[in-house]
């Protein structure tokens, strides 16, 4: 991690713990609104932490980035932070003004088969077409677009409109659909991709689910030694162990294959890493969840306890921006056309004329 | 504890690690041409002592160790570059593995001066050849319970007992035998064993094959009566092996070859895939494994390198990477049927079922699965 990276991190992992109250995370998971939490978050930067050097950030790198995205999935964070430098790296491909400090921000599609579209209507530009499962949708205060024309994708963005309908992922994070249809829009920027969207976002959700299963691990390991049973605390258990010892394998792969996409998206479009990175990290989710839930006994399936904020964006997480089966046929496909000779050449040092293709379709 | 050195990022490389790749790809396919060797169901897994030292030739054994020595001095990383591109291309190289990954480092840890000078040059040679003498019929994970006994005799020692599952002993010259030098302590179980090298010529020593279930002669089982070995080549400590083994079986875990041995069979299957328009998916959760394995590998051979024993992670990247070689042929048959299978016939498919019939050994060999999660267990202060 650079330094000014670093003193972020060191800032936010404070303000997380003092802000992150139960009573916050219950308001969250109820779908209501973190502004305060937001706000907090803004004081410190976090907001632009994607913005670059000449758009007046401080030029974090994609790794660092990732790194920052560990830290809000360890803490399980409620707010659209991810989200508001997604559609700050779309604003800048487009060359639109950043976003103002402090603004919470979200982008569709996250789908690749949402395709809305961007129509002149004499001197107007109007923007139709149904956006899904658009993450902190009804909280965020700007929606980037990316839309298609007949002359190629732009980049569009406006103040968000209210929410056609509300949903939401296991962990309640708002997932909600945006109905347009014939809206005048004016804020509109050459250029964007579905597709990078859908890798970047990827990105990020596999270093967040590997900050999540860090903090998962820390607690499994914490209540094992603890909890007593038959005499003894059950981490002096064989069978729970060896469960444990599972859980911080699966842990630690999401961990590197997280950091080295992370790395590699500082020095390119890292797409075949960022695949296996989210491939990899969402089926450690799996195994890590399940072994947590299973160490934690009866307490850990209650509301009460701490372990469900991480463990329900776990299964949330793993399926957005692409599940473990969706990027397994895209990355199979991909070796499939590299063959089996060189595929151990590519997969040491991927060569990215060979994934730029649109998703949809390697992924058939 | 959260296993956070798998971050590569603090980690300072050297700047010429592509050109070592692309040099040991250039000889290796030089090597192919000049029909030295090609990939082959049983991968890397082969005993070749031209190979080994034509390898020896171009300084990539012993490759760490100081140039005195007949090592080259480089780093850590530059063999692990070296070590992974013999591997995945299916190089023979086993005739001189185990003295390259662990003797060497031994016998520069705890060896004395006339050791590491008659030993390390003819292994950096590519002509000296080691092979393990841990287990015994009754001493598989609990390796404080051997019984083979070195006792003291006129300028050296005597050795009586036996070993079992020693890979090669019937090709290498020399054993690195642990042995009992005295009686078991219940208070301290793991004192009281001592290495030695042990020459397989020796008289007294009597070398049994035992036949896998693929039907391959890799194991024997090694009797020794009365077989005498000079002072000389006790290694270390009387008594000591147990403190000395730790470094040997972290380097023995931490490589690539912990999931570099179902790699032939993921080549065949991605072109059998690709051929067939089905099992893509099956193909593409592999080769994720396999990358982030890579990268964790890599990560501990930087942990080498920074002087740090790697002893729980060698363990986990071992435990993944075992299992990585085990899902390789269970993944081929979600897509490979029987019908499939009449199909392609035997060659095509050779390296698949070469790797279906070793699943079995490779969460076994260099420590069970059970042992190394326990190791796991015990870094996160569970035990």
């Amino acid at each position: 991690m650079s330094e000014i990276a670093g003193l972020l991190a060191d800032s936010a992992e404070r303000l997380f713990g003092q802000r992150l109250t139960k009573a916050v995370r219950d308001e969250a998971d109820q779908g209501g609104l973190t502004g305060g939490l937001w706000d907090a978050c803004a004081e410190l930067g976090l907001d632009l932490a994607a913005l670059t050097e000449a758009r007046g950030g401080a030029g974090l790198t994609d790794a660092d980035l990732c790194a920052m995205a560990r830290l809000a999935g360890r803490h399980a964070l409620p707010v659209p932070l991810v989200e508001t430098w997604l559609a700050e790296r779309a604003l800048a491909t487009a060359g639109l003004e950043p976003l103002p400090e402090g603004t919470s921000a979200t982008i569709s599609p996250v789908l690749l088969s949402d395709a809305p579209e961007l129509l002149r209507d004499g001197g107007t530009w109007r923007l139709s077409g149904t956006l899904r499962r658009v993450p902190h949708g009804r909280h965020a205060r700007v929606l980037v677009v990316i839309a298609q024309t007949a002359e190629g994708w732009r980049t569009v963005r406006m103040d968000a409109p209210d929410p056609a309908a509300l949903d939401r992922n296991y962990a309640g994070e708002p997932r909600d659909s945006f109905r347009l249809d014939g809206v005048s829009v004016t804020a509109i920027g050459e250029g964007g991709s579905r597709d990078d969207l859908h890798f970047d976002g990827a990105l990020f959700r596999a270093a967040q689910m590997a900050g999540a299963m860090e903090r998962v691990l820390d607690m499994t390991v914490a209540y094992a030694k603890e909890r007593a049973q038959f005499g003894r605390t059950i981490s002096k258990f064989q069978a729970v162990q060896q469960q444990i010892a599972r859980l911080a394998g699966e842990a630690a792969a999401a961990s590197a294959a997280s950091h080295a996409a992370g790395d590699a998206r500082s020095l390119g479009p890292a797409r075949f890493e960022t695949a296996c990175a989210k491939l990899r990290a969402g089926e450690a989710a799996g195994e890590v969840a399940a072994i947590a839930h299973q160490v934690h006994g009866a307490v850990g399936f209650t509301h009460e306890y701490h372990l469900h904020f991480l463990t329900r964006r776990l299964w949330s997480w793993r399926d957005e921006f692409g599940s473990e089966a969706e990027w397994s046929d895209w990355v199979g496909a991909i070796a499939g056309k590299v063959g089996g000779e060189g595929l151990w050449a590519f997969l040491v040092k991927p060569d990215p004329a060979l994934t730029a293709g649109p998703k949809e379709l390697a992924g058939g | 504890m959260t296993f956070q050195s798998f971050s590569l990022q603090d980690a300072a490389l050297p700047p010429d690690l592509d050109r070592l790749r692309e040099e040991v790809r250039d000889f290796l396919s030089d090597e192919r041409r000049a029909g030295h060797y090609e990939r082959t169901p049983d991968g890397w897994d082969r005993y070749d002592p031209d190979f080994s030292r034509r390898i020896g030739a171009k300084g990539w054994i012993g490759m760490t160790w100081p140039e005195q020595y007949g090592g080259r001095a480089r780093t850590s990383l530059e063999r692990y570059v070296v070590t992974e591109e013999l591997l995945t291309s299916g190089a023979p190289v086993r005739a001189h593995w185990l003295a390259d990954r662990q003797i060497g480092p031994l016998f520069l840890a705890y060896g004395s001066e006339e050791q590491k000078a008659e030993y390390l040059p003819r292994i950096a040679a590519g002509d000296c050849y080691f092979c393990a003498g841990l287990s015994e019929p009754d001493s598989g994970s609990d390796l404080s319970s051997i019984r083979t006994r070195a006792e003291r005799s006129d300028r050296g020692w005597r050795v009586n007992g036996r070993k079992i599952w020693t890979s090669y002993a019937h090709r290498a010259h020399y054993m690195n035998l642990f042995a009992r030098t005295s009686p078991r302590d219940e208070k301290h179980r793991h004192a009281g064993v001592s290495q030695f090298i042990l020459d397989l010529a020796s008289p007294g020593v009597s070398i049994r094959p035992i036949v896998n279930i693929a039907g391959d002669h890799d194991f024997n089982e090694v009797v020794f009566e009365d077989v005498f070995i000079p002072e000389a080549r006790l290694i270390g400590q009387v008594g000591g092996a147990w403190g000395q083994v730790s470094t040997e079986l972290a380097h023995e875990r931490s490589g690539s070859e912990r999931w570099v041995n179902s790699f032939g069979a993921l080549v065949a299957m991605t072109d059998i895939s690709a051929d067939l328009e089905a099992g893509a998916g099956q193909v593409g959760r592999l080769t994720a494994h396999l990358w982030t394995l890579h990268r964790m590998s890599f990560a501990i051979a930087a942990m080498i390198q920074r002087g740090v024993v790697p002893m729980a992670e060698a363990a986990l990247v071992k435990d993944l990477g075992t299992s990585f070689d085990q899902a390789v042929p269970a993944a081929a048959r979600d897509f490979i049927t029987e019908e499939r299978r009449a199909d392609l016939g035997p060659e095509r498919l050779a390296a698949i079922d070469h790797a279906a019939l070793y699943a079995p050994s490779h969460s076994i060999r260099g420590g069970t699965r059970e042992i190394l999660r326990g190791i796991i267990a015990r870094e996160l202060g569970l035990r």
